[in-house]
This record gives structure tokens, C-alpha cells and sequence, in this order.
């Protein structure tokens, strides 16, 4: 079975139709990337899939079941994790205090064990705590737990997203434009790291990329939309050979 | 003794006090300095809950007060004492005493449902918009109890002295201290815990970025539903023992004044600052209760030196300029508050070697 | 029953231009600088005691004032614009004093809107403190004219004070829309920082909206004691906070939401005390706007803002 499956979904704002009969099936363990001209619909596609947006039409299944109308933090418990093309970090609270409240929708203790400080809140807290800790050592941040974000640099901060995401222990990661902003050295950093959290956590990833050198190098399959519309889907030699593809990123003169 | 140092120091705190109220050593004013002291840190750390770590604006704090004020109030008139409206005793008065701290928690309750009100609309409306709600809210409560006649109406409501007289028959020690400060320590720490907790740290992260706190699992409808029903939970608490202090409570002593003193506190506090809300509530109380001795002292000063003319006399109204007017400069100095969105421990460290309180 | 309906309608109109008045003045404000300038309604109270002085000193009623008194149309022809110049003076330096230090130390914008609490809170008692409580009594600048149509009866101060309002109203509309400084002003609104860039000073503009929403508060203030020639120093507190609830309806930012959300209100407490007995007319007004505002947070003219993720 399929991990996600969508099925002709549309989404309009008002009058401009943002996206138009996009249908997309990820395997478990694929590494898709998720590409297209600015504006062409791609974080709509990521919107759509967390439940920030319900589509106007067409249906998403995940693992079967259809996403229809929950909220966004159903669809994350539901193992669908995301990171964001402007950091979106907690800028108030320490970077391992991000990490734990990631593991909100999961905590096992109630209000009033909180208020109490019951055994199972100090168990439940101390999973919570060994669990960032974990992560934050698996992608080597351990150094920055007690750091504000805002004091991090640029590339630090984007790992950081990606350790919070990962915390909420997902089968799907959505990375979106995970290499937006960063240096040449530090893209060659993330494309190992990336790398690395695909194949050690074996989770499915689809991402979102600009930068032809990180999709080129990462993913196994590569879709292409614009102006809401497919254009075209297939392995990264297939994609950079593809002409409408071409006509998208250049124009008609380009041919 | 680090883990305990806390606990220790506050029931030495609670002993305290009541050894010198009961044996007269600090006369009924000081008292009752001492327990609006305590409402206050109540009402100012539990609206903290929403305008400080939510980030929220919320104005009509004092409508939950009222709430419970007269929650509290209503039940034990009602239960304890022969009432022209509610009839004769229901229980013996005896066991008011026995009975306070549960009519603590209905009250609190109540207060927390109608939380609801502004909980359900900040779903959907954020900021300056819900501020609104909240001022609307305040001026229904009041409004409400105004136009209900049975308990009093705009002329208010009254008993709740027999209530006091009765517990304090059954053991003779000044009950309303002793249950004004054990409910001021429950409350900061209920809090405490709250916001330390992953849980209650949801809020905070609502505050820094509501849609990311969604996207990453956090039951963003839950958690303001929590954090307002907590917060004016508290505050019905506040309000109860409000209600038992003065014996008398009116529909405007609730209204968008009071909702301002409570805003007062947090944002002098600083938002997000437990001890900064303590800080700022004790800090206001008694320059509250100060002006009512300075004032005569510097009328009677500017008169010696002849510049102020003889017949006129600075009256007390000049608090409310005072208190503004100290607030206004403060916040020129210091734009984020006493103590910013810092505690006591994170000032000095080195207060964390002698305690540890969560 | 239709006489009863129209002397309503009059007397809601009456109360909205009051309503819209000030409304229109906190919108301003927000429009531009985002924040809530709860000293506006005791601005207003400002207004009608500074006006209640120019009218009694033109009237020759101080020592040191003119020796003869004026005939009261010139009185009022010359308390208009005094009042809304002096008005406009005070509130201009509340910004001066309290607001604008701390928007340049960058405070949270919460901080400057306890300070604009407070400083409305030291109007009130300021005033009162210094004048004392005995209420003054406004003097009778207009002779009373009452047109009787049928069973309906107006007074000329009633017209005079819808047709000011409107007329006011749009002239604000045409400074907003038309001139080069309301352009920048609505400018402001979408990019505080963009603005500058453009080589317009926001600080003149900020104290451009200041003067604009001022005088209209202090022309709100002369209509308001002209109507009811009794003033008190708390008589802004409550009209003011109903305002602020007006424009907020109305959609805060958008001063035709401000205009209709202010005459809504008038409207509603009308309507409620024509029904009911007057003690409900602060429930039931405030009930209806929070459903308005359930329903649509927004405002009735306010635009949702999008979030891009």
C-alpha cells in the first residue's frame, strides 16, 4: 500500500486556482523532490498535505485513510512531519525545549499529573527529555541544546528544524527548500545529513528544492508543477532532459 | 534541604503571619494589606498565564473575579446563614469552616466555565480583536449582575462577614489570612508547574508561533482553552476570597478599572515572568496603601512651603494620577518590565543552590 | 408608532455621530501605528472641558477675558476650531511624551498601549483632581429651535449634530483618499518600514493622525456638551470604551468601518431601550457586538490578514 496517495486535488484561493487535478503516490522509502518555478503551487502541495489548507477537491490518503478535514496536529500524530521554508523556529525557548514540545501530541500525562508531578508525569517527562536528547545528538546539536535559535547561525537553525521535525518520530518528512539561504559548504553539509536521516531513520521523504545540485543528488523520482499544473514526473535524468521542463525554468526561447 | 527549601520557607511564612495576627501584633489594616498582597499576586500571575506566556491581550480579568466573587459568595450566604432571599440556614454554620476551601474550588470552577466565553471566540480571532472580546465580556458580566435583582443588583451583595465570624467561632485564628495565603502559594505553584511542564509549555509556543505549534502536533484549540480556563479559574478564586474580605461585594468593583490593575501588574512584572508578577503585585499593593500616607505628607509639606494656596488640599484622588504617573515613567526606564520574561533564579544564579521550585 | 420609530432613529443617528466621532479617531490611530490609544475617550472628555472653558471665557465669563460677551453663534464659530486646535495639542503630546520614547526603545506594543491606559487614567483623575467633583455646567451657545412635523419633534442641536458628523466625516474620507500626506497615511498601515524608504517622514505623519483624530475627539467633545451641558471627568471612560467596541466592529483600521460601526452601535442601544427596560442596554449591545464579532472576527470593513507558511 501506498504511504500517501493523492487523487486529483485542486485548491483555489477565491478566483486563482492554485493548484489544478495534482495527483502524486509516494512508496514507502521513496525520496521524492517536489519541484517548479516560483509561485507554481509547491508549498500549497505541503499546506494541503499537513491540513493547513483543505483542498477544494480531490482527496489525499494516508496509509489508506483518507486526511479530509483534521486539523494540522492530527495529521502530524498521525506521522506526517514538515519543516518550513522561513524558519519557524520558538525564538523564547532553548533549542532542546523546541525539540521536546515536538513531542506534544504524544506526552502520556494529563493537566493534573502536571500540577501534581505524579510518577508517571516524571516518567513521561523523562522519556520526553531522553528522547530530544537523543535526536539532538543524532544530528550532532547537542552543543546548542541550552541555546536560544535567534543566537544560531543560519545552517544550525535549519538543522534544528529538522531535528524537530524528526523528533515527532515521522514516516513522512516534508522538507520544504531545505537548502534556501545557505552557503555552498553548508549545502553539501545538509545533503549528507539529509542523506544520512533517510537511509538511518527509513522514513520517506518528499522535498521541496531550488537548488538543482541537492534534488539532483538526493531524490530517486522528481516531480515538476507549474502554475498549479503537472508537468512532469520522472527520475532526475528523465526531468533534466524533459523539454516542457525546460520551457518552465527558461521560457520558449530556450528550446 | 534544597528540594524542601521552598516548602519550608512558606510555611514558616504562613505560621508567621498568622502567630502575629493572632496575637495582635499587626493591627487589622496591616492585615488586610497583607491579603491584598496575596489577591493580587493570584490575579496578576494568573492572567500572566494568557497576556504574558500566551501573548494574548486579554482586558476583563476582573469579570472572572466577579464570577467567582459571587459564586462564593452566594453559596455560603445561601448554605451557612439565614438570608432574606436564600431562606434560612441550610447547614450549620459550624461547618462553613470545613466547607470554605471546596466553595474555593466550586468558585474556581465556575469562574473557569465562564472562561469559555473568550476561550471559544480566540479560537478563530487573535490579538487586537479578542482584546476586544475580552473587554466586551467584562462589561456583560457586570452588566448581568446588575440586572439581576435577587443578588442585589448594582446595589451589590453583603453576609459574607457572618461566614468569616462563623469559622472564626468554630477556631479563633484569622481564617481569611490563613486561606488568602495558602491559596496564593497553591496558585504560583499550579502555575509554576503548568508552565515548566512540556505540556504547558504549548502555550509559550503558541505564543512564538501559532502555526508552527500546530503543524508540530500541539492541540492548538486545546491548549487556549486550558490556559484561559486556568486563568480565570484562578482569578474566581481571587475573587471568592476578594468577596470574604471586604464582606460586601458591588457589580463595580469588577468592572474595566479593576481588569487595569490586573493588567498593570503583569505588564510591570513583565510578561511571561512569574516572580516579575509577584514582584509587580506587591510592589503595586503597597504603593497603593503608601499614597494613602504620603499624600497627606506632601500636602502638608507644599503647604509649609507656601505653594500650594490655602484653600486647596491634595485629596486622595491624587492617587490615581500618582500611580500613572510612577507606572508611565517605569515603563520609560525599563520597556519590558521589572523583570522581563526572566525569573528570580535566572537574575541570580546563585539562588539556585538554595532552592529548587517546581 | 411611527412617530415613536422616527424620534428614534433620530435620537440613535445622535448617539452614532457621538460614537462615530471618536471611533473615527481610534481608527486612525491604529490604522497607522497599530496601536490602541485607550486615552482617546478622555480626549474626548479633554475636548468638552476645554471647550466648556473657551466658550465661557469668549462669553465673558472670566476676569481676564473680554470685557463684553460675544453673541453665542461667534462664540461657537470661534470654540470649534479653538477647541479642536487645543484638543489636538494634548493629544499630540501624549505622544510626544508618553508614546513615541517608547516606540523608538522598541517595546512590545502592549507596553504603549498600559501606557495609553494610564495615561487616560491620569486625565480622568487629573481633571478631577484639580477641578474638583461638582459637575460644571456647559452654557447655551445655540438657542433652542424644535421643528414639530405631526407628533415628531427635532431640535435644530440635534440635525446640527448629525449633519456636522457627516459632513466631517467627509472631509476625513476625502484627506484619507485624496491628499498626498492621507495617501502616506494608509501607506503606513500595509509597511511601516517601506514607508521611510520612500523618503516620507513618519513621524510627521504620526503626528498628523494625532491632530486629525485629536480635534475630531475635541469636535466630538463641543457636540456632546452642547447635547448634554453636563460634565464630568469619568463622562469619557464609558463612551470612549464603547467607541473603541464601535470601530473594532466596524473592522479597526478602516475609517468607513469606524463611521457605520459607530452609528451600529447608536443604533443597537437605541433600539434595546426602546424595547427594554435601560439597565439591559449595556448586556444586550455588548452581547450582539461579540456575536458580530464570533461571526466575523474581522470586523465588518476589516480585511483577515493571510499568513503565509
Amino acid at each position: 500500500m501506498a504511504l500517501l496517495q493523492i487523487n486529483n486535488m485542486s485548491h483555489r484561493f477565491g478566483g486563482l486556482c492554485a493548484l489544478n487535478n495534482f495527483g502524486v503516490t509516494l512508496e514507502p522509502g521513496d525520496f521524492m523532490g517536489l519541484i517548479g518555478p516560483n509561485g507554481a503551487g509547491k508549498t500549497t502541495v505541503f499546506n494541503l498535505v499537513s491540513g493547513f489548507y483543505q483542498p477544494s477537491d480531490g482527496e489525499i490518503l494516508y496509509k489508506g485513510k483518507t486526511l479530509a478535514g483534521l486539523k494540522p496536529h492530527k495529521v502530524t500524530s498521525l506521522g506526517i512531519a514538515r519543516t518550513f521554508q522561513n524558519i519557524r523556529l520558538w525564538k523564547d525557548m532553548s533549542v532542546l525545549d523546541n525539540i521536546r514540545i515536538a513531542q506534544h501530541h504524544n506526552l502520556g500525562y494529563s493537566l493534573l499529573d502536571s500540577f501534581m508531578r505524579t510518577k508517571r508525569y516524571i516518567n513521561c517527562e523523562k522519556q520526553i527529555k531522553k528522547n530530544s536528547i537523543d535526536i539532538l545528538e543524532a544530528l550532532d546539536l547537542i552543543k546548542y541544546a541550552d541555546d536560544l535559535p535567534d543566537n544560531l547561525p543560519y545552517g544550525i537553525q535549519r538543522r534544528v528544524e529538522i531535528a524537530r521535525a524528526l523528533s515527532l518520530k515521522p514516516d513522512l518528512l516534508m522538507l520544504d527548500e531545505p537548502a534556501a539561504g545557505l552557503s555552498s559548504a553548508d549545502v553539501q553539509d545538509l545533503i549528507t545529513l539529509i542523506k544520512w536521516i533517510h537511509k538511518e531513520f527509513n522514513i520517506t521523504i518528499w522535498m521541496i528544492e531550488h537548488q538543482m545540485v541537492v534534488v539532483m543528488s538526493l531524490c530517486s523520482i522528481i516531480k515538476v508543477i507549474d502554475f498549479g499544473a503537472t508537468i512532469a514526473q520522472g527520475t532526475p535524468e528523465q526531468i533534466q532532459k524533459n523539454p516542457e521542463v525546460i520551457k518552465a525554468y527558461l521560457g520558449d526561447e530556450a528550446i | 534541604m534544597k528540594k524542601n527549601s521552598v516548602p519550608i520557607l512558606l510555611t514558616a511564612l504562613l505560621a508567621l503571619l498568622t502567630g502575629l495576627a493572632y496575637f495582635e501584633i499587626i493591627d487589622l489594616y496591616i492585615q488586610s494589606v497583607i491579603m491584598f498582597i496575596g489577591i493580587n499576586i493570584i490575579l496578576a500571575s494568573s492572567l500572566n498565564i494568557v497576556n504574558g506566556y500566551m501573548g494574548e491581550f486579554s482586558c476583563g480579568h476582573a469579570a472572572f473575579m466577579a464570577v467567582g466573587a459571587y459564586t462564593a459568595s452566594i453559596i455560603n450566604v445561601a448554605l451557612f446563614t439565614n438570608d432574606k432571599v436564600f431562606g434560612p440556614a441550610v447547614l450549620s454554620s459550624e461547618l462553613a469552616l470545613y466547607c470554605f476551601p471546596f466553595v474555593l474550588i466550586i468558585s474556581g470552577l465556575v469562574a473557569a466555565v465562564a472562561g469559555l466565553m473568550i476561550a471559544i471566540p480566540s479560537f478563530k480571532t487573535r490579538g487586537d480583536y479578542l482584546a476586544i472580546i475580552t473587554i466586551a465580556a467584562n462589561f456583560i458580566v457586570t452588566s448581568t449582575i446588575i440586572n439581576i435583582s435577587s443578588i442585589g443588583g448594582a446595589r451589590g451583595f453583603m453576609g459574607m462577614k457572618k461566614i468569616v465570624f462563623a469559622m472564626e467561632d468554630v477556631v479563633d485564628l484569622p481564617w481569611m489570612l490563613v486561606w488568602v495565603c495558602l491559596s496564593t502559594f497553591t496558585c504560583i505553584w499550579i502555575i509554576r508547574r503548568f508552565v515548566s511542564s512540556t505540556y504547558g509549555k504549548g502555550i509559550i509556543a503558541i505564543n512564538n508561533d501559532e502555526i508552527a505549534a500546530e503543524m508540530m502536533g500541539v492541540n492548538t484549540n486545546r491548549m487556549k482553552l486550558v490556559a484561559f480556563m486556568l486563568s480565570s479559574g484562578l482569578a474566581g478564586v481571587a475573587g471568592a476570597l476578594f468577596a470574604h474580605i471586604l464582606g460586601y461585594i458591588n457589580p463595580g468593583s469588577f468592572g474595566i478599572l479593576k481588569s487595569t490593575e490586573c493588567l498593570v501588574m503583569v505588564y510591570l512584572g513583565g510578561m511571561g515572568s512569574l516572580s516579575g508578577s509577584v514582584i509587580a503585585a506587591i510592589v503595586f499593593t503597597l504603593l497603593i496603601e503608601g499614597l494613602r500616607f504620603i499624600i497627606p505628607a506632601i500636602d502638608s509639606g507644599l503647604h509649609m512651603i507656601a505653594v500650594l494656596p490655602d484653600s486647596y488640599h491634595l485629596s486622595q484622588v491624587w492617587k490615581w494620577v500618582i500611580i500613572p504617573l510612577v507606572l508611565v515613567l517605569l515603563m520609560q526606564f525599563k520597556p519590558e518590565g521589572i523583570m522581563g520574561n526572566r525569573e528570580l533564579s535566572d537574575i541570580f544564579p546563585r539562588l539556585k543552590k538554595f532552592y529548587k521550585f517546581k | 408608532m411611527t412617530a415613536s420609530i422616527i424620534q428614534n432613529i433620530f435620537n440613535a443617528l445622535q448617539w452614532g455621530s457621538f460614537y462615530s466621532l471618536i471611533a473615527l479617531g481610534y481608527t486612525l490611530v491604529y490604522g497607522v501605528l497599530l496601536l490602541i490609544n485607550f486615552a482617546h475617550g478622555d480626549i474626548f472628555m479633554v475636548g468638552a472641558y476645554i471647550s466648556f472653558f473657551v466658550a465661557t471665557f469668549l462669553l465673558g465669563g472670566y476676569a481676564f477675558g473680554p470685557p463684553f460677551g460675544l453673541p453665542g453663534w461667534m462664540v461657537l464659530g470661534l470654540t470649534i476650531p479653538l477647541t479642536m486646535i487645543l484638543t489636538s495639542v494634548v493629544g499630540v503630546t501624549l505622544e510626544r511624551v508618553a508614546y513615541r520614547p517608547l516606540r523608538r526603545k522598541g517595546a512590545n506594543r502592549l507596553y504603549v498601549v498600559i501606557t495609553a491606559l494610564m495615561c487616560g487614567i491620569i486625565l480622568e483623575n487629573g481633571n478631577l483632581a484639580i477641578l474638583g467633583a461638582s459637575r460644571k455646567s456647559y452654557p447655551e451657545l445655540v438657542d433652542k429651535v424644535v421643528y414639530t412635523f405631526g407628533s415628531i419633534t427635532v431640535t435644530n442641536l440635534k440635525i446640527g449634530v448629525i449633519l456636522s458628523s457627516i459632513l466631517v466625516f467627509a472631509i476625513l474620507q476625502f484627506i484619507i483618499t485624496k491628499t498626498k500626506i492621507g495617501m502616506a497615511m494608509r501607506a503606513i498601515s500595509y509597511d511601516k518600514f517601506a514607508v521611510p524608504l520612500m523618503g516620507i517622514p513618519i513621524d510627521t505623519i504620526i503626528v498628523f493622525t494625532f491632530v486629525l483624530g485629536s480635534s475630531l475627539a475635541g469636535f466630538a467633545g463641543i457636540l456632546f456638551a452642547l447635547s448634554y451641558p453636563v460634565l464630568d471627568p469619568f463622562m469619557g471612560a464609558l463612551i470612549g470604551w464603547k467607541a473603541f467596541i464601535a470601530a473594532v466592529v466596524g473592522g479597526i483600521g478602516d475609517i468607513r468601518g469606524a463611521f457605520l460601526g459607530g452609528f451600529l452601535l447608536g443604533f443597537v442601544e437605541i433600539g434595546v431601550v426602546a424595547f427594554f427596560p435601560s439597565t439591559y442596554r449595556d448586556l444586550i449591545a455588548f452581547t450582539i457586538l461579540l456575536i458580530i464579532l464570533c461571526i466575523k472576527p474581522t470586523g465588518l470593513f476589516g480585511v483577515a490578514k493571510t499568513t503565509k507558511v
